[in-house]
């Protein structure tokens, strides 16, 4: 159990549950590596994916996951819902709750979604991204990551690096790291930070070169150029790889343990280059592989404990 | 017929009044002021323990018809303010259609004489379709009875545009009022750039969006000499701008509304309550608190409400897609008397200086003075009245309220237009 019904943010998570969270996932982490990964927790419980910006990275990772959980999942994308229709989200959640399903997971390009749905149903509410907010279960697979990497979090040096004001991933993962006693370091131009970095808890720094001797973590985010309105926020791609970019030169850079992660989907040669990007100190592949477990996990603690009659 | 109003707080700073007397009114105008009035025949009003102030005036108010009667119509419009204790009001042009040639204007007049609860003034819009770009039939409109000229609500037109729009209006000795914003600056913006919109990811909407467009405008008043009023403004440096502006001598006047004096964005949560979505965005309590400053020392001529009705299904929307704004005309003589009388920040002179003349003299309505002589438009307030805030007791069309829920102290009782009543005992008459 969580102590918190819903996870639409950080906030919502004490650092026990988020103890909780990487504990449940390192068994279900298991459970992934046998030939029939199918467990039968969250029989005849319905689990919604209610996308409605594309995505199909999150989507597949928390799909599978209800799956291997044995939940009926059911997606609900943006072509096929009605909000292409003109219906408003609160009818949407409304539409939902009448189907009495257990949990929904929602994405969506504006912040604050996920709280209009968990005020219209009565079920537990993912935040599987929304607007340039957060993106909580990106942040958790992302401390699971660091910690089977380096089998630790607390005291860790992590620097995010790159679209720190549109990016909902950082939104999630600065205090995520800061609930686990790591120390978050926004790196960007200042066109690519948000107004008050300081209110995140991260520490902030324009020059990428001067941290990488200190960062256990280089977290390298994607260069969103689908959201920057009008005039970009730097002068051109290849100046952008040049300052923030990880390549072999900043890899060497770091300390030997060091290891590099990435989101996705990845700009490769703009904000990693694609030799770092199949290195074997790159987690990309493995933060993929821990996503599954993690959201299982999160399934698993939001939905198991309810009078379901289930256990693991 | 004749009215005698007895015994209240006779307040007004224009006469340097301020004494328990009484008020005699007759063919609605005030006729005598002083203690110990008798009236043979007509009806005496007990306003002991009252205050009585010339009637408030609304300089910014969206009525939302034509176009919008779901929203608010004239009739609800006006008579929420009468509601919330206002003899008049100044409709903005964003109607649709826009209230951009004379025929608009003289439209709403006349729905007004026959509907209106309280008096109405009209705003004309500078351009066509408030779209930045032609110039309206200011002068048709003038004509009409058009008290002042802005776009508030719409496009915000380029230096050359605005230039041109003040050196026409100048000839029909009337204002422009300036709805300040960068567009290239504010950009997506929804919440005051900072700490909120950094900590709830929303677009931000810098300070200096609004600044920039007040420091130009007031530059581009100089050059012309047209007669500037800022609507609504939101910063502390917007203020400082206009305090130079006044230390020069210039014909500049602005407003402030009850929401960004009395909230600050720290009243944006993670609930993402769209009542606090408003254009311009909630400050920071720094602000807030320059803005009374301003209203203090004189900077700021006057409180607007800027009420800005919406339906219900649409303020229901995500934030970022919401409309901005919040309702205002039943909730700001009740805030004004909470927090700024009762909170003992200035008395009832400083109310009817900042509700009553100051949006008169900025727009250059006719005057109203409680003495011999005037007309008997006049506000009477219940300044120990307790209620709350309820979205089941607006007038109005809409309840969109940012301030649901508040606990205020002090209420409109009476209002009276050309001694009638509008308001008495606090229920709309008309």
């Amino acid at each position: 159990m969580l102590s918190s019904k819903h996870i639409l943010g950080m906030d919502d998570l004490t650092s026990d549950d988020i103890a909780r969270v990487l504990e449940t996932a390192e068994s279900f982490a298991e459970v992934n590596q046998r030939r029939i990964k199918k467990l039968p927790t969250l029989r005849g419980l319905t689990v919604v994916n209610l996308f409605l910006e594309p995505s199909t990275r999150t989507r597949t990772s928390f799909e599978i996951a209800a799956k291997r959980l044995s939940a009926d999942g059911i997606n609900f994308t943006a072509s096929a819902s009605a909000t292409v229709k003109g219906e408003s989200l609160r009818d949407t959640a409304a539409t939902l709750s009448a189907m009495n399903c257990d949990l929904v997971i929602i994405r969506h390009k504006y912040a604050g979604a996920p709280r209009i749905l968990s005020e219209m149903m009565d079920c537990s509410i993912v935040n599987g991204g929304d607007g340039i907010h957060e993106h909580p279960t990106q942040a958790l697979l992302d401390l699971y990551t660091m910690k089977g990497a380096l089998g630790h979090l607390e005291g860790l040096r992590v620097g995010i690096v790159g679209d720190i004001a549109h990016s909902r991933v950082a939104g999630s993962l600065v205090p995520a790291l800061r609930k686990v006693g790591a120390t978050p370091v926004v790196i960007a131009p200042p066109t690519l930070l948000p107004s008050r970095p300081d209110v995140l808890g991260a520490e902030v720094a324009w020059d990428l070169d001067e941290q990488l001797p200190s960062l256990d973590v280089a977290y390298m985010l994607r260069v969103q150029m689908e959201r920057s309105d009008g005039g970009m926020p730097f002068p051109s791609l290849r100046e952008y790889a040049r300052f923030y970019g990880m390549n072999a030169r900043r890899l060497a850079a770091m300390k030997p343990e060091a290891i590099v992660m990435h989101p996705g989907p990845m700009n490769r040669g703009v904000e990693i280059s694609a030799d770092v990007a199949d290195g074997d100190r790159s987690l990309v592949l493995t933060q993929v592989e821990s996503g599954v477990a993690v959201r299982m996990a999160v399934m698993y603690l939001l939905l198991g404990g309810a009078d379901s009659g289930v256990a693991a | 017929m004749a009215l005698l109003l007895r015994g209240g707080r006779v307040v007004d700073p224009l006469v340097g009044l301020d004494a328990v007397c009484d008020v005699l009114i007759r063919d609605g105008l005030i006729v005598e002021v002083g203690v110990g009035l008798t009236l043979p025949k007509g009806e005496e009003v007990d306003c002991a323990g009252m205050v009585v102030l010339p009637g408030l005036v609304d300089a910014h108010t969206h009525l939302r018809e034509p176009g919008r009667e779901d929203e608010e119509t004239i009739a609800s419009g006006t008579r929420a303010a009468a509601a919330g204790g206002f003899t008049a009001v100044c409709a903005m042009a964003n109607t649709e259609p826009v209230a951009d040639e004379g025929a608009a204007v003289r439209f709403l007049l006349e729905k007004a004489e026959t509907e209106g609860a309280v008096r109405l003034h009209v705003i004309g819009a500078v351009t066509v379709k408030q779209e930045g770009r032609v110039l309206a039939e200011i002068g048709d409109m003038a004509s009409e009875g058009a008290v002042a000229f802005s776009d508030d609500g719409h496009g915000v037109a380029e230096a050359g545009t605005v230039r041109l729009a003040m050196d026409y209006i100048k000839r029909f000795r009337l204002p422009i009022i300036s709805h300040c914003e960068d567009t290239t600056l504010a950009g997506k913006g929804v919440v005051n750039e900072g700490v909120v919109s950094t900590r709830l990811g929303l677009p931000g909407w810098p300070s200096a969006a609004e600044e920039v467009q007040v420091a130009r405008d007031i530059r581009l008043a100089e050059l012309t000499g047209c007669r500037l009023h800022l609507a609504h403004l939101s910063t502390a440096g917007s203020v400082a701008l206009v305090r130079d502006a006044k230390a020069r001598g210039l014909a500049v006047t602005c407003e402030v509304t009850p929401h960004h004096l009395f909230l600050s964005e720290d009243d944006i949560t993670d609930q993402y309550d769209t009542n606090m979505k408003m254009n311009p965005p909630l400050r920071t309590r720094e602000d807030a608190a320059a803005l009374l400053a301003g209203l203090i020392d004189g900077t700021v001529d006057c409180i607007a409400t800027d009420h800005a009705p919406h339906a219900a299904h649409e303020k229901a929307l995500e934030f970022e897609l919401a409309p901005f704004g919040t309702t205002g005309l039943e909730t700001a003589l009740g805030l004004v008397a909470t927090r700024v009388v009762t909170a003992g920040v200035a008395d009832w002179p400083e109310v009817a200086t900042w509700m009553a003349h100051g949006p008169r003299l900025a727009l250059g309505l006719p005057e109203v003075r409680i003495e011999a002589g005037s007309v008997a438009d006049l506000t009477i307030v219940d300044p120990s009245q307790e209620w709350a805030v309820s979205s089941k007791e607006f007038v109005s069309r809409s309840r969109n309220s940012a301030f649901l829920g508040a606990k205020l102290t002090g209420r409109a009782r009476d209002v009276l237009i050309g001694g009638y009543f509008a308001l008495q005992d606090g229920k709309v008459v008309v």
